[in-house]
């Protein structure tokens, strides 16, 4: 291995060179541009043997991705915000087929008003289209994660599509020092993509047919249960990420920080966990008992993991970056739901919408709030 | 509906041509009928047929309908342009 200074969105360019794809549908868009700038400068420089389909619109580079996987072959893709607002009517085919794919998703804003800047709006409103999550919290794990992401879709037990979500800006245009895995290392953790059926002149078959009401269902249910396999598939591939390359993140599903002793915990997906785990420090020195849930699997959502994560606290606020309108935070309706029975009191707070700073004062207030016995969360300006 | 349902992952078909096995014929309410007497073989209801459900002789150039097939759409009698096609009710 070696360590580089680099930015995310360089370390997932860098990810999906190692992961071989064939071909890259690609349409850029901010914050997600430096991906699609490095990886067309790996295939340009002759560092990459793949080639990059310049296509129209996002809903083509999604398309694309059909015909790609369809016929065999490892596709991988990026965008943000609205592109993937315009790839929405591809997302459930992809999964529907059960293609397998790894698609980068820079979380930026969706607009109106306009913003470049980060929250997680775009993915979590995608999150019911049959594409597994994983939500990461720094360049090396967002390097990681492509690799896991092509193994823990490309299982047969699994056949679905994953997204990478990495915070635009603050996390895809961080530069920090990654650990870049050699090829020989990730060809032997990552084999060949082996496709169930595949598009062949020589044996001709159909994909994408219609499903009537007498079969859609059995479909859908198929993609269910193999949503719920990749609960154990992205733990066993995190556990063997981590005896190849010598890294894990907590279970692969939830990662946690200082829960050990912990009665208050803040629940939450991204980089805001990092300003978490630094307000933790401090407060832990001055003998707080605190902690931090990072959950990085969205869908499949990890109830079992969380329900024992939480087992001994007090109480814990999910800190949300996107606010389901009409309705509250939809990480916070997950946890919720999942640690129903878990006796427990829980608040809820939005932050950090189109790219508001989280600091470490809005976690020491969150944490005061809890001590303190508040039964309601805010937004936190 | 093939009689047996298989349901492969992704609902991949995988032997070809299984859509002859869905008889679209079940959803007519129109059932249009071809007079050969008017009919000045032009083919033009054959072109149009969306469902591939006319069919043409082989030996006397006919066109005749496979009712296995057409869903009574009825663009061939729309199409036809010496009207030899005319439709009547279908009776299940
Ligand atoms: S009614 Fe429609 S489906 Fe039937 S033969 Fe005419 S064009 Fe074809
Ligand atoms: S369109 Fe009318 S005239 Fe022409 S082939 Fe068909 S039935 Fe005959």
């Amino acid at each position: 291995m070696t360590k580089k200074v680099i930015e995310a969105s360089h370390a997932i360019a860098i990810g999906a060179r190692l992961c071989r794809p064939a071909v890259i549908p690609m349409y850029p868009i901010t914050p997600q541009t430096h991906v699609v700038e490095q990886l067309a400068e790996f295939i340009n420089n002759g560092e990459m043997d793949c080639a990059m389909l310049d296509v129209e619109s996002e809903h083509s580079a999604a398309s694309a991705v059909i015909g790609i996987v369809a016929a065999g072959s490892r596709a991988f893709t990026a965008t943000s915000s609205q592109g993937l607002a315009l790839m929405y009517e591809v997302l459930p085919i992809i999964s529907g087929m059960r293609l397998p794919a790894v698609m980068a998703v820079a979380n930026r804003a969706l607009s109106a008003p306009i913003s470049i800047w980060n929250d997680h709006s775009d993915a979590v409103s995608a999150r019911d289209q049959g594409w597994i999550q994983l939500w990461v919290e720094s360049s090396q794990e967002a390097l990681d994660a492509v690799i896991q992401g092509y193994r823990i879709s490309e299982d047969k037990d699994v056949f679905m599509p994953l997204m990478v979500c990495f915070d635009g800006f603050t996390l895809s245009h961080l530069f920090e020092p990654v650990d870049v895995p050699l090829q020989p290392a990730v060809d032997k953790f990552l084999p060949k993509f082996k496709p169930l059926y595949k598009l062949d002149v020589r044996k001709p078959m159909t994909f994408g047919p219609i499903g009537f009401p007498n079969s859609f269902m059995h479909f859908k249910k198929q993609q269910q249960e193999a949503m719920l396999n990749s609960i154990s598939v992205i733990k066993k591939v995190n556990r063997e990420f981590k005896k190849a390359f010598g890294r894990a993140y907590g279970d692969g599903l939830l990662d946690l920080y200082k829960m050990q002793g912990a009665d208050y915990a803040v629940i939450g997906m991204g980089t805001l966990c990092g300003t978490a785990r630094v307000a933790i420090d401090r407060l832990r020195k001055k003998g707080k008992r605190v902690g931090l849930i990072r959950v990085r699997s969205l869908r499949p959502f990890p109830e079992k993991e969380l329900q024992s994560a939480v087992k001994n606290l007090k109480a814990a606020a999910v800190i949300d970056r996107h606010i389901s309108l009409g309705q509250e935070g939809p990480l916070f309706t997950d946890v919720r739901n999942a640690i129903y029975c878990n006796d427990i009191s829980i608040n809820s707070y939005i932050a950090g919408l189109g790219g508001r700073d989280i600091t470490v004062n809005h976690f020491e207030k969150v944490f005061n709030d809890l001590e303190k016995g508040k039964q309601r969360g805010e937004w936190l300006f | 509906m093939p009689e047996k349902m298989k349901f492969n992952q992704g609902a991949v078909v995988t032997e070809p041509g299984s859509s002859r096995k869905y008889k679209t014929g079940a959803w007519r309410i129109f059932k249009p009928r071809i007079d050969q007497r008017k009919c000045i073989k032009c083919y033009q209801c054959w072109q149009m047929c969306p469902d591939a459900a006319i069919r043409v002789d082989a030996k006397t150039g006919k066109v005749w309908i496979d009712y296995d097939y057409c869903k009574g759409c009825l663009i061939c009698l729309t199409q036809c342009p010496v009207k030899a096609i005319e439709k009547e009710v279908e009776k299940k």
